[in-house]
């Protein structure tokens, strides 16, 4: 899974069956140090997530078909969670310094 | 998934079995201000409707196929909407 910042939605009626109903939003993934990159997904919203919130994505295809209840449908990236915090800051390792 | 905009068709006759009927359109990758971010693509046409110029959203990897009529072909990029809004902040 991933952390990312919800920055925007995709408005859509022309699509794929599987899609209608569902809310598409555009989500910043963020990187190792936590900031925003350039890499950014379109996900399926299933928390009820709002543009500037940080949210956890699920970004694989049978963890997320299982989430809608289905066997097939050409879904990968699912929101799953709003994130209250997460800490980047956890005191080095001894083992690490050799 | 990922914004994209198509920038022209394939044709082959002679293609993998189950690919039968599936129309291919070149598809440039965007990003999520809509400018264009590395090579174009051929994607499958999944919803049957989207058409060079028009703004779309694809689904890469394994995902695609299950956007096929027959879900084991050999696809891997999928074109599974047309954009009608685009909002971005920041």
């Amino acid at each position: 899974m991933k952390v990312g910042v919800v920055s925007g939605n995709v408005v859509s009626t022309i699509n794929f069956p599987f899609f209608d109903g569902k809310k598409l939003m555009i989500c910043d993934v963020l990187d190792g140090a936590g900031n925003r990159g350039s890499e950014y997904t379109i996900a399926v919203d299933q928390v009820g997530a709002g543009v500037g919130e940080t949210v956890l994505i699920l970004d694989e295809g049978n963890s997320a078909r299982q989430i809608f209840g289905l066997t097939t449908g050409p879904v990968r990236a699912v929101i799953v969670g709003i994130v209250d915090q997460f800490d980047l800051n956890f005191p080095p390792n001894p083992a690490d310094n050799g | 998934m990922q914004l994209g905009r198509v920038q022209g068709t394939v044709v082959a006759t002679i293609k993998s079995e189950g690919l039968e009927g599936v129309r291919f359109l070149i598809v440039q990758p965007l990003g999520k201000n809509q400018q264009p971010v590395g090579s174009p693509l051929v994607a499958a046409d999944a919803v049957h409707m989207a058409g060079p110029g028009e703004l779309v959203y694809f689904v890469a990897s394994r995902e695609a196929a299950e956007a096929m009529p027959e879900r084991f072909v050999p696809v891997d990029h999928a074109i599974v909407g047309i954009v009608d809004d685009v909002q971005v902040t920041s």
